[in-house]
């Protein structure tokens, strides 16, 4: 890739077409773990990701770099994979009765703790977690385990993760993608991380 | 006088793991959790879970484009290059 934006720009506009590929390769699969986000299979999202680039495209030379390239190409994908969504008869994430918010999902389940009127440790541990045994950490089957927890979760949290975790964005980027509030971007990632912590476990306890 | 902050409880810390994790917690709540960590073997095994699992997550490679994908794509440029 182009050592600056402005670079990259300048190749993309010249026909430069390993610097469109390198794009390509660094943006596509997280297009359509976004796309997914909004609409109902795999397949409508790829085709939304590659409506995008086509968007991308038509839209380059406009292109003044206000925003940053990255965040220009996800509120692309966002406007086509919204009218996409609408066109399917799709409820649109985040809407207000979905405000990740408004319905609590506690990180781990009520029954692993002691009651909150417990006269001497309320809300303690009732079952302490274990630590968990360093080489199992590192096994191929545990990174199965991981990667099946991620793709179990609901659309939303497994975009946030992906993007914060797998790929180490940041979080203002992610919520610039995602067009998500900070607090809704937090909520989504807690539940996301808790859950796949929550998944691991039974496993790496016996390990 | 001084005024003791109520005790967090473990089932209250679980649900703070996240903002305590991102730096986002006002500094009177971390001190709290801090707090809470150090008498607390349960939620310093937690914790430290929650940091394994992140670093986990963080060693998953991303899925390739497909290759179909791609040469669409590496079209449609070309296309809108010579257009």
């Amino acid at each position: 890739m182009a050592a600056t934006e402005a670079e990259l720009l300048d190749a993309l506009r010249a026909g430069d077409e390993a610097a469109f590929a390198a794009l390509v390769r660094e943006y596509h699969p997280s297009l359509v773990r976004v796309a997914r986000m909004y609409v109902s299979s795999q397949a409508t999202a790829e085709e939304v990701a590659q409506e995008t680039w086509l968007g991308v495209l038509n839209g380059l030379d406009r292109f003044e770099g206000r925003s940053s390239l990255k965040t220009w190409i996800f509120r692309i994908l966002a406007n086509i994979a919204k009218t996409r969504a609408v066109r399917d008869g799709r409820t649109l994430p985040f809407s207000a009765l979905e405000d990740p918010a408004r319905v609590p999902e506690p990180a781990v389940g009520a029954d692993r703790f002691l009651d909150t009127e417990h006269p001497r440790w309320p809300g303690h541990w009732a079952v302490r977690p274990a630590a968990w045994p360093a080489d199992a950490l590192l096994a191929a089957e545990t990174r199965e385990r991981l990667a099946d927890a991620i793709e179990a979760l609901p659309a939303t949290q497994r975009a946030v993760i992906t993007l914060r975790d797998v790929e180490g964005w940041s979080s203002e980027e992610v919520r610039n993608a995602l067009e998500l509030s900070e607090t809704n971007q937090r909520v989504l990632l807690h539940r996301a991380r808790s859950k796949v912590r929550a998944a691991l476990e039974p496993y790496l306890e016996q390990a | 006088m001084t005024v003791e902050f109520e005790q967090l409880s473990c089932r209250e810390l679980v649900e703070l793991v996240t903002d305590y994790l991102e730096g986002m917690l006002p500094a009177a709540e971390h001190e709290r959790v801090d707090r809470h960590l150090e008498t607390c073997q349960g939620c310093r095994t937690y914790v430290e879970q929650m940091r394994q699992t992140i670093e986990l997550t963080g060693r998953l490679t991303v899925e390739d484009v497909s290759p179909e994908a791609e040469l669409v794509l590496l079209e449609a440029f070309r296309a809108w290059h010579t257009a």
